[in-house]
């Protein structure tokens, strides 16, 4: 492991940055852990949501907003609901992973892409229309294999739609879209 | 009047922010200040010295000092005027430190604020008169409210001071929750064979008179007389009779009574005694589970008492008692640690707090000293405790530490080694907190010697697997979640201020905090005393305390109470409401208003009129506010003189 | 006499696919007890987890769009089955109450957010509007002999604060509901543990350890069936429990209902409206060992 110069290295904007967009105030963390002892993805994480907490009050930026475990939250709320200082944990790494992204970090490729189909398909068809987003997803990663075996067992439920469902307004919510990536790219 | 002022620097504190040599100045052409001038510590004794040689040099006749609050140095500077000739009530205070230099940081606007200040200050003296005190009787016997370790030790220490000691339990037995325990740290010696001889004292000193299951129903009076009504909670045993036998407890058929001495590890029968060396050793009946209070049948209790002292009909009893110092030590209470969702909320046997795991290792438990699981009996292999358990928790409204759980936790790792060779104890903590003589040293045992595996981290979830449980927790210095299959989970469960001690408080007119902890008169300087004189504290009910600061208190206490009584009579406070005859129409209003009762109706040639009780006045300055004469006038708060301060104030 | 139930409708984009019966039970319940639902016009997706993971303010827009829905109807509670969308929305209000963000969020709608909708979910209406005992009146086949357990997920609880639902560790709803069914609950202590949520595509592998771990206990637990109130959770341990019994070779057969087709049968409602054949997991055994019971009972009688 690298030495940190903590003089030289914390990046005090980031910590403002990070306070101002979660509405959490960072040094209420005394590091008990119990974030991480309750997480449930932390076995996937690269830094388990706790340290992300320190390093994040330390100013390390760099090494937070690579952190693969940004992209592995599941929002569970556990880190949020048991924190004996009542810090929303879970909006916080919800606002890493939003800098994160503006930052241009890749982040997890399976997740991230299974997101942003997600959110295409939303922006398209005003609902998740289910198959057209698994067909972008697999479209995007190449993971051609990815719920294969589920078809024949669901298919026969009636419970896939091959067409996304009709709705009258999704123009709407495309519109959304297209205002919040105009708002954002101000 | 000639007055003189002197503005403080209070080193930097209030010249860092305050100009007081332009304080001064601005001073000297304020009406009736004949001298003015700024200090480094006007506390010192060169700083009292020169308001000496001032009052001497000017002929000055009244001294206004500005500087820290009155609570801190107003005694301090009475005092150093009347060593110069005047009355002490010729002297006006003006806090320019805790309400301005500490407040702002705007130099002019902190000037202009002081400056005011004394003007107010040096416009109420010039209407000042003096006052003196008068002298009266006290009652050289002192109340001690709570039988645990801090009372009993306050309770003998007063009682080998020559003086009669009233000593009030809530619960049927003094000894309170050291009584409870096992052993105590770091010295693993067995708690009550050092408690027990203290409270066989207790009750066989001719000085101390103890009313256990009894609570403080009413205070009236003031330092040196105060009055006390005590309630003698119904037990349905004539204690006077009772001798302890427990013969009753061995017969009595209804044995799923709540056994609060053991902490609800086990039942107990309806009429009890709850230990073996209970002070005083008396029965009493759970009146929620005695069949013949309840449904009127059994009454087995009765026809075995050799004493015949059963009596079902026993109402509660008041008596009063006339003391002129009372002695707080009402302790704490465990934090109700059910709210932990996360760990059970009580849904799991296994899951049980430190004080019922100190009364499973205690050889006069309820398990005979033998460590059993609550569920099935066996004897557990991996025991894990868990620190912080209610404190240094917001979320659950208690931020603070407790500041004791550290330590009995490990006292409580190294017994279970003792009673269970094989086990293995597992405790999460946050930061070890061992600060007393040879207490780190002890915790440095727990791991070193007892094979305590501590982990720093805060646990997140209990729940059973199998017939065991799993802790998941995190090692933050390893970084990572960790799980152990725990047989018995104990609870390092934080203090809390004990129940009904708010009631007690408002009873006492003492303040305390947000949490119920009673406020003591100065968090360094005045550790035992309380802002209402001739009340003072002792123990765990100013915060939690451990053993040793609890005793220390309770000594600390009975030396002020001592102290007090070491005078013959006390002086009277003079700031009381006086009523002035001639304009006092006999309305009633302030006698209705009066919150202590000072105000009586006397009759003068014919004519109702209100008089103030001198000693009972609190001047408190209710009725001055009350009367629409304006014939009532808190002395030294007059009308006149509050008037005063604000046409200063408000001059332009 | 009591005033009827009326709410806004909001069935979650779920509702038209994976989660169909859920829908389907919903409504069948609701007309049973005489709760009217009426759909929101033109509903939305919330924008569910993808959303919030990329921006707060197009999260929150996407669900206020539908709160705006709502209002348009003249209606002042809306409904939905799913704690996601339920979470979604909640948040959003919650978020909105602060002038600044909805001005935002107002933004990107291109019309004034709507901050006066109530919203809950089915779970929560039938408990806190509804009431146990009236559910336990409409009862006609009793639910003995079913050993269920009940899972709660994630968020139906939590954050407490935004919820403002039951309790966060040890939420009692759905087991108060399944016993006022005539079903016998077992404790189960994984209520709000995580099934993996969201990650079923990207990381299944975790969603295989996670829930498979939720099926372990609760057959531990002697439980014959799981009883969800979440589409997420349902998918998860129904749809993919062949994935988990291969991913950890395990061999689970357990059934796992929603809580309306559960509440469907106890009123004598048929499967098919139900959409207990939508169900992966066949629940056949489980449901006929339920109509001998209620045979054998109705034969005695």
């Amino acid at each position: 492991m690298n030495v940190i110069n903590l003089t030289s290295s914390c990046n005090s904007d980031f910590v403002r940055q990070v306070e101002e967009e979660s509405g959490q105030q960072l040094s209420l963390c005394y590091q008990c852990g119990k974030c991480t002892a309750g997480c449930p993805y932390t076995t996937e994480y690269d830094i388990p949501v706790s340290q992300i907490m320190r390093l994040t009050q330390a100013g390390q930026k760099e090494l937070v907003l690579k952190s693969k475990s940004l992209w592995l939250c599941a929002t569970c709320e556990s880190c949020t609901a048991r924190c004996p200082n009542k810090i929303d944990v879970a909006r916080i790494m919800d606002v890493l992973r939003h800098m994160a992204r503006r930052e241009g970090y890749g982040g997890v490729k399976t997740v991230k892409t299974f997101w942003d189909s997600f959110l295409h398909s939303v922006q398209k068809n005003g609902r998740v229309f289910e198959v057209g987003l698994l067909a972008n997803y697999i479209s995007h990663t190449g993971r051609f294999w990815t719920d294969m075996g589920l078809g024949p067992k669901v298919l026969p439920k009636g419970k896939i739609h091959f067409k996304p469902s009709a709705m009258q307004g999704k123009e709407e919510v495309s519109k959304i879209f297209r205002r919040y990536t105009e708002e954002s790219s101000k | 009047m000639k007055i003189g002022v002197f503005v403080c620097h209070c080193g930097s504190n209030i010249e860092g922010t305050v100009d007081t040599a332009a304080v001064a100045a601005a001073a000297r052409e304020f009406p009736g200040v004949a001298f003015a001038t700024d200090t480094m510590y006007t506390c010192s004794e060169p700083g009292q010295e020169e308001i000496v040689n001032a009052i001497k040099e000017h002929q000055l006749d009244g001294v206004v000092v500005a500087s820290c609050t009155p609570r801190m140095h107003e005694q301090t500077f009475r005092r150093t005027v009347e060593r110069a000739g005047l009355n002490r009530y010729l002297f006006e205070m003006a806090n320019i430190r805790e309400h301005v230099s500490w407040i702002g940081k705007d130099r002019e606007a902190n000037t202009n604020k002081a400056t005011d200040l004394v003007r107010m200050a040096a416009s109420k003296l010039l209407h000042n008169r003096p006052l003196l005190s008068k002298q009266f009787d006290i009652n050289k016997r002192v109340l001690i409210i709570g039988g645990g370790v801090a009372g009993i030790q306050a309770a003998l220490d007063c009682a080998e001071g020559g003086l009669e000691v009233v000593l009030v339990e809530k619960t049927t037995t003094i000894g309170g929750k050291m009584a409870k325990l096992d052993k105590t740290f770091p010295t693993v010696d067995c708690s009550c064979c050092i408690l027990g001889p203290r409270m066989v004292d207790v009750a066989q000193h001719p000085n101390i008179t103890l009313y256990a299951y009894s609570e403080i129903e009413e205070v009236s009076g003031y330092v040196g007389n105060f009055d006390v009504k005590v309630k003698k909670k119904a037990t349905y045993v004539d204690w006077d009779k009772c001798t302890g036998c427990g013969i009753c407890m061995t017969k009595c058929p209804s044995k799923k009574a709540t056994d609060y001495f053991n902490e609800g590890i086990g039942k107990t029968t309806a009429i009890n005694i709850p230990f073996p060396q209970a002070i005083p050793k008396k029965a009493k009946i759970d009146a929620d589970f005695c069949m013949k209070l309840q449904k009127g049948k059994c009454g087995i209790c009765a026809k075995v008492c050799p004493s015949g002292c059963i009596d079902f009909t026993q109402q509660d009893e008041f008596v009063t008692e006339k003391v002129g110092a009372i002695v707080a030590a009402t302790g704490f209470d465990l934090f109700d640690w059910t709210v932990y969702g996360e760990y059970g909320g009580g849904r799991y046997p296994d899951v049980i707090t430190s004080l019922q795991y100190e009364r499973m290792l205690s050889a006069s438990g309820p398990t005979g000293g033998h460590i059993k699981r609550p569920s099935d009996g066996k004897e557990p292999k991996n025991v894990v405790f868990i620190q912080c358990v209610g404190s240094r928790d917001k979320s659950v409204g208690r931020p603070y530490c407790t500041g004791f759980c550290c330590m009995y936790t490990a006292k409580q790792a190294i017994l279970t080694k003792d009673h269970l060779p094989e086990s293995q104890t597992y405790v999460f903590y946050m930061d070890i907190r061992a600060t007393g003589k040879n207490y780190d040293e002890f915790t440095r045992r727990a791991m070193e010697e007892y094979n305590a595996k501590y982990i720093r981290g805060r646990v997140s979830m209990i729940y059973p697997k199998g017939d065991s449980l799993l802790v998941r927790g995190a090692d933050t210095l390893m970084g990572t979640q960790v799980e152990v299959d725990a047989d018995l989970v104990v609870l390092a469960v934080g203090a809390e201020a004990a129940a009904g001690a708010a009631g007690l408080a408002e009873k006492l007119r003492i303040s305390y905090d947000s949490y119920g902890f009673y406020m003591e008169g100065h968090p360094k300087l005045k550790p035992v005393e309380t802002n209402t004189a001739g009340v003072y504290l002792a123990g765990s009910c100013q915060g939690p305390k451990d053993i040793p600061s609890s005793v220390a208190q309770g000594s600390a206490a009975a030396s002020k109470v001592l102290g007090l009584f070491s005078k013959d009579k006390l002086a009277s406070d003079p700031q009381v409401s006086v009523v002035d005859i001639k304009r006092c129409i006999g309305c009633g209003k302030c006698m209705k208003t009066c919150p202590f009762g000072a105000i009586k109706e006397i009759d003068f040639r014919g004519m109702k009129k209100a008089e103030v009780i001198e000693t009972v006045c609190q001047g408190c300055g209710i009725c001055t506010s009350t009367c629409p004469q304006g014939a009532a006038q808190l002395q030294h708060f007059t009308d006149n003189q509050i008037l005063s301060e604000v046409n200063a104030l408000c001059q332009f | 006499m009591s005033v009827s139930l009326t709410y806004a409708y909001y069935p979650g984009c779920s509702s038209t696919g994976t989660s169909i019966e859920y829908d389907m039970s919903s409504r069948a319940i609701c007309a049973a007890l005489d709760i009217t639902l009426t759909d929101v016009p033109n509903w939305s997706c919330c924008g569910s987890t993808p959303a919030h993971t990329v921006d707060h303010t197009l999260s929150s827009a996407l669900s206020a769009r539908n709160l705006c829905q709502v209002a348009s109807m003249g209606l002042t509670a809306a409904v939905t089955p799913c704690p996601s969308c339920l979470s979604n929305l909640k948040t959003a209000q919650h978020r909105m109450k602060n002038d600044s963000f909805r001005e935002k969020v107002s933004k990107l709608l291109d019309k004034p957010a709507d901050i006066t909708v109530e919203t809950k979910s089915v779970l929560q209406i039938l408990v806190e509007d509804y009431g146990i005992e009236k559910i336990k009146a409409k009862v006609k086949k009793p639910l003995t002999g079913l050993t269920v357990a009940a899972y709660y997920g994630c968020i139906m609880n939590r954050p407490a604060e935004i919820m403002n639902f039951d309790d966060r560790e040890h939420p009692m709803a759905m087991d108060n509901i399944m016993t006022a069914l005539g079903a016998t609950v077992v404790p189960f202590p994984l209520k709000v543990e995580c099934c993996g949520a969201s990650f079923g595509i990207p990381r299944k592998d975790v969603v295989m350890r996670l829930s498979g771990k939720l099926l372990d206990t609760a057959k531990e637990m002697g439980a014959m069936a799981l009883v969800t109130a979440c589409p997420l959770c349902q998918m998860n341990l129904d749809m993919r429990q062949e994935q988990i019994n291969s991913a950890n070779g395990s061999k689970h057969h357990m059934p796992i209902f929603y809580f309306t087709q559960l509440m469907g049968l106890a009123f004598g409602l048929t499967e098919k409206e139900l959409g207990i054949d939508k169900l992966c997991v066949n629940p056949r055994t489980v449901i006929d060992a339920l109509g001998m019971e209620g045979n054998s009972k109705e034969k005695s009688q």
